[in-house]
């Protein structure tokens, strides 16, 4: 059970910044998975007043305000046609509609959870974060930090040509993930990330010969990411059955955006 | 903590800890509708609207619906009598217990898209655990529901 | 039977399903008042564990804390909680509070406290020292373990069960019919395989709950979630140790059932706390408690032998279920019959012998109990899977090998007690159901462009109506102002429909629209005696209990008309709305017998009829499922699932339909979905839905349900059973249908997407 003892709902960033110093404090996201655990919070940090939820765009990046909603990014045009969907696709599956209305980009992002469908899809498209405190960093730098105590304001994905496959096994529909993968085809960069390992996502990165065949390039691809990532086992699935799900997945993901790159 | 939000319709205030859970206030004033099958975000029992959005009502603090617009079944009773007679009609309503959250989603549903398909309705509904119909006979009914109206008979 | 029926058949709303929909005040927790006690269970977190001290003096000092009780302030006689007509075969085994814990999960003491919160911190200040003891946790090392389960004197059974807990068995069986061994000698093919099935949970959405005051006579009055009125009445008297007169249970809508609440599992915390404390008190289970300390499906292993000829021929069924009963023995000894009782005589058409073997052993984790099919799920599938493979084995169509060797009507079913397959259209079904799925077209393995496979696979089952011999079904039924009546029941409607149903009967008989039938029920002070809605018996039953009243008011309602119209009832017809002379002289209307029934009369327009059948005629049913396989992730959607059922008289189609969708997604998710797993500490992974997957619906696939009737003489209206059959046939279908797609049987469920892919990769690899 999750006591709180005290609410707050900062005015600025800079108010949330040093409340979230304190000692066990938490900055509320969905408040999906907090309440799970048995902890006791001296002060929650609510960013509701501060104009988070947004998805705007500029002629680089999209920016995602960390309290936009998973299902206004599941439903965002804007975001789907550049990723062909991926957004819809890697979204969908969690849970349900009420569940995905709390969810939070931010909160999923900072929580950086093993499980997390939002990381893979993210750190494929090479999203950076902006921390009020730590500034912009690459979302790879900040999930190898593990930063804490400061406070995730924006998540950017860079607005560049791209062609996206996402590719989950659940073991039922809206299950969390046994494996996610994400391919993100760029220019001649092919941009993988394996999450749900059960650990969290890890970003691999391959260069498109040119000329290189299709299917030959999936197959290769799948083999070097299940050899080079690091599975492990939990209830739902074993680290044997996560690297040939890899495999699998990645074959997939790869011809998937292979197969649309004229279109780019 | 004292909050203020519009339920059903009418501005209520309520006194409030920062842990109170907007599943447990809603039962205290009154809404018995809102049901609760698990504990762990997963079932969509508790489904309410909040400024018109479906959401768990579960995984919601309290303090977080200040300003805000609530709607339970108990304020939508019209709007869920237009179509609930068709899923009585199928017999899918069954013991009952997931029954108000899912007609809370069916409702979001149906002013977000006013005619879904029933993939449509299936994805939409898919945090909506029901453990007796087998879930087919609440898509006939919504199904059974659109005809009609399509037909200009609702 | 050819008469022209009025509202049976129909298939009507259900009574309260506009109120239901609309989500109007209805279960425990909306109808009983929130200014009581809350009751909450310290569960012990250990598998086997014996109290050295529980110290509850800093806990009883929390703000708010009513009451703590520990094993020290119970009565000190066992009893079981399982719902069943006494003298129960579940034997006596539990205390409300047990020094002696023996799964983890098992109740070391009671907290009331005015608010959840104080409860729960009370709960956190309970300091107990235990004393870890080992613990039995696999049910094949039970029989004979030097760890005992049940190792007190106080422990008994009942009836004779083959029970001995000194052997940690909970019950032992054996019967048997012809020479089986010379019948498996004598046969062209007979071979011997192993099924395992685990504890899956009812997962009924409104987890146990439970209410209790003192009323203004002093008595204890329970308002529970519950299938059992008389039979809680009976156990809490029991556990509690006061006369049965002292207690009245009534349920008001249940939020679903399954079995599982034909156990007592939360009545007895706030009961006694009341009892104790004077004090109205409320229990309501949590997810996670209703998952590690509910009453789930028996664990079981069966093991089958088939014995059969070249030609396909079924000569010979030799079962064996070893069944797991958890920590207590509630419907233990019960349970394991029906993995046999209800698989083996699928095939009296051609079998010459058959063995029915069980033992059932207490082991040191969740206390199993009743979960619809009740142990005839396991049975079948374990039979149903050997007689697809038999068929695999002979290469012959298992359509065809069902049909030349299935029960027909009018046999006597040997290993069904020698009760007759009095109405029986199981090869009716089988037909139609091959015809309506497509089995030709279907039955062949497909691979698809995109690399998956499309399958399909068959099964049949059969199940009860009612307890031979033993459930009691009542109904009364009154005449009131206006002509309307009043059923009374004990019968518990936990949302299947059956107030509508007893209801759709009465007006039947009483000639009278379904709306002028109200239902009352159920309540231990006011309803006729019922066992309960389980076991498929309520309309079968009950159901006959409700034709029996109405035949008898009818006569007392004639006998008043008589007396308004200055002749005899003899020569009166009952006409519905009014009852006239044969000769059509002269006629009095039925709301004019009802406002004279309430002046100056001496005849009781009401009529109480009990029923009770000596047999139990089974409902049959095929059932067939499409699936398709992605062989690369094991992932396995279920395409289509086509049921043709054999329910006798369909009493309301619309409900009888949704029962069966219902049950096969119930079956369904057991067979892909649903796991219990254990740590090596006896903790249950799956103690939430957010591990316990029950499926969604973009889990059920299409199904498509017919009935296709028998017509049953000994049922209300020719109507059989349907409520538990309907659980029965997905597990080995689907299996089939694996079986199909990869060449493998799996004979452990759940079949899971991480079995079926690297099963494959290993065949792959080893080309």
């Amino acid at each position: 059970m999750l006591t709180i003892d005290k609410y707050l709902r900062p005015a600025t960033l800079e108010e949330a910044y040093q409340a979230a110093q304190q000692k066990n404090s938490v900055v509320l996201g969905g408040m999906l998975w907090l309440r799970l655990g048995k902890k006791r919070v001296s002060t929650a940090i609510d960013l509701s007043d501060l104009g988070l939820d947004y998805i705007t765009e500029t002629d680089a990046c999209w920016k995602i305000g960390a309290y936009t909603s998973l299902r206004a990014l599941e439903t965002h045009e804007g975001l789907n046609r550049m990723t062909n969907n991926g957004f819809r696709n890697a979204f969908g599956a969690i849970v349900g509609v009420q569940f995905r209305n709390l969810a939070t980009a931010g909160g999923s992002i900072f929580g950086r959870y093993g499980f997390s469908d939002v990381l893979t899809l993210c750190l494929a498209l090479d999203a950076s974060v902006e921390l009020h405190h730590a500034g912009v960093l690459s979302l790879e730098a900040f999930c190898d930090q593990g930063i804490r105590g400061d406070i995730l304001k924006e998540i950017r994905i860079p607005k560049s040509p791209v062609r996206v496959s996402y590719q989950a096994q659940r073991n039922t529909a809206t299950d969390f993930p046994v494996l996610n993968v994400c391919a993100v085809l760029r220019d001649d960069r092919i941009h993988i990330t394996v999450g749900a390992r059960p650990l969290r996502a890890v970003p691999l990165r391959f260069a498109v010969e040119p000329g290189a065949d299709p299917e030959e390039l999936a197959s290769r691809l799948a083999d070097t990411a299940a050899e080079e990532t690091v599975f492990g086992s939990n209830t739902r699935a074993s680290a044997q059955y996560r690297k040939h799900l890899c495999r699998v997945l990645v074959r997939r993901a790869v011809r998937e955006v292979l197969s649309g790159k004229e279109e780019i | 903590m004292e909050i203020r939000m519009m339920l059903n319709g009418i501005n209520r205030t309520a006194e409030v800890k920062p842990d109170t859970v907007l599943f447990d206030l809603l039962r205290d004033l009154g809404c018995a509708s809102v049901k609760c099958g698990c504990e762990t975000s997963a079932c969509g029992l508790c489904t309410v609207l909040l400024d018109d959005r479906p959401v768990l009502s579960c995984s919601v603090l309290a303090v977080r619906a200040d300003g805000k617009k609530i709607d339970t079944l108990e304020g939508l009773q019209e709007e869920a009598a237009s179509f609930v007679g068709f899923i009585a009609d199928q017999g899918a309503e069954q013991c009952g217990f997931c029954n108000p959250g899912f007609v809370m989603n069916t409702i979001a549903l149906l002013r977000e898209n006013p005619d879904p398909t029933d993939e449509e309705i299936r994805q939409y509904l898919a945090g909506n655990l029901c453990r007796c119909s087998g879930y087919e006979g609440q898509t006939r009914g919504i199904r059974a529901y659109l005809t009609a109206k399509k037909e200009g008979l609702v | 039977m050819n008469k022209e029926l009025k509202s049976v058949g129909k298939g009507v709303r259900k009574k309260d399903a506009m109120q239901l929909l609309l989500g109007k005040p209805a279960y425990v927790q909306d109808v009983t008042p929130d200014d009581c006690l809350v009751v909450k269970v310290l569960r012990c977190p250990h598998a086997n564990a014996e109290i050295k001290e529980i110290q509850c003096s800093i806990a009883k000092k929390v703000p708010g804390v009513a009451a703590i009780f520990t094993y020290e302030d119970v009565p000190q006689k066992r009893f079981t909680m399982a719902g069943q007509t006494y003298p129960e075969p579940s034997p006596y085994d539990r205390l409300i509070l047990d020094r002696h814990l023996r799964f983890v999960g098992d109740a070391v003491a009671i907290v009331a406290a005015e608010t959840e919160e104080a409860a729960d911190k009370a709960l956190r200040l309970i300091k107990v020292q235990y004393e870890i003891l080992p613990a039995v946790l696999d049910f094949h090392e039970a029989m004979d373990n030097p760890t005992l389960v049940h190792p007190e004197d106080t422990w008994k059974a009942l009836c004779d069960v083959g029970a001995d807990n000194r052997r940690n068995l909970c019950a032992r069986g054996m019967e048997s019919d012809g020479d089986v061994d010379a019948v498996m000698e004598d046969c062209d093919i007979s071979f011997t395989r192993t099924f395992h099935t685990r504890a899956v949970h009812q997962a009924m959405m409104e987890t146990f709950r439970t209410y209790t005051e003192i009323d203004h006579y002093g008595r204890l009055h329970v308002v529970s979630s519950t299938q059992i009125v008389f039979h809680a009445r009976r156990i809490l008297a029991h556990a509690l140790d006061i006369p049965k007169s002292k207690i009245h249970v009534e349920k008001p809508r249940i939020g679903g059932g399954f079995g599982a609440k034909q156990t007592l599992v939360a009545e007895i915390y706030p009961a006694f706390v009341t009892w104790k404390t004077g004090r109205a008190a409320r229990m309501i289970y949590s997810r996670r408690e209703c998952q590690i300390a509910g009453s789930p499906r028996h664990e079981m292993e069966v093991t089958v032998r088939i014995g059969a000829d070249r030609n396909g021929k079924i000569r010979a069924l030799d079962v064996h279920t070893l069944s797991n009963t958890g920590a207590y023995g509630e419907h233990g000894p019960t349970t394991v019959g029906l993995s046999g009782h209800k698989s083996i005589p699928l095939y009296t058409g051609s079998l010459e012998a058959f063995r029915f073997g069980y033992d059932v052993v207490y082991t040191n984790v969740e206390s199993a109990g009743a979960y619809r099919g009740y142990g005839a799920t396991q049975g079948i599938f374990a039979v149903e899977s050997v007689v697809n493979e038999l068929a695999a084995m002979l290469d012959m169509d298992p359509v065809q090998l069902r049909l030349q060797n299935m029960v027909r009507e009018g046999q006597i079913m040997p290993a069904y007690y020698n009760e007759p397959a009095s109405a029986c259209a199981l090869d009716r079904c089988m037909l139609r159901c091959a015809e309506a799925f497509g089995w030709a077209q279907k039955y062949p393995v497909r691979h698809m462009p995109d690399g998956k496979i499309r399958s399909a696979g068959v099964a049949m089952a059969m199940q009860g109506s009612g307890i031979s011999g033993v459930d009691v079904g009542s109904a009364a039924v009154k005449l009131n102002d206006d002509g309307f009546y009043v059923l009374r029941i004990g019968a518990a409607d936990m949302g299947t429909g059956c107030d509508t149903i007893l209801a759709q009967m009465t007006a039947e008989c009483m000639d009278c629209s379904v709306d002028d039938v109200i239902v009352f029920g159920a309540d231990s002070d006011a309803s006729p005696y019922d066992s309960g809605s389980y076991a498929s018996s309520t309309t079968y039953v009950t159901g006959r209990a409700v034709e029996k009243a109405c035949l008898e008011l009818k006569e007392k309602i004639c006998t008043v008309a008589a007396e308004m119209l200055n002749c005899t009832p003899g020569e009166l017809v009952f006409e519905g709305r009014e009852v006239r002379r044969a000769d059509n002289t002269v006629s009095v209307s039925l709301e004019d017998i009802a406002t004279k029934s309430m002046c100056g009369n001496t005849v009781a327009l009401e009529a109480v009829s009990s029923h009770s059948s000596p047999i139990s005629p089974p409902p049959f049913m095929a059932g067939m499922v499409e699936i398709e396989l992605d062989p690369e992730t094991g992932t396995v959607e279920v395409l289509n699932y086509t049921a043709i059922v054999d329910c006798g008289t369909v009493v309301n189609p619309n409900l009888a339909r949704i029962q069966t969708e219902g049950g096969l997604v119930q079956g369904i998710g057991m067979t892909l979905t649903e796991n219990i797993q254990y740590h090596a500490d006896g903790h249950m992974t799956e103690n939430s839905f957010l591990q316990y997957k029950i499926p969604t619906r973009l889990e059920t696939g299409r199904m498509h349900v017919e009935f296709t009737p028998s017509y049953e003489e000994s049922g209300p209206f020719g109507a059989k059973s349907i409520g538990e059959i309907v659980i029965n046939t997905p597990a080995p279908a689907i299996v089939h249908a694996l079986y199909r797609a990869t060449g493998t049987w799996y004979r452990e469920l759940p079949v899971l997407p991480e079995q079926l892919a690297m099963d494959l990769a290993k065949k792959d690899g080893s080309r």
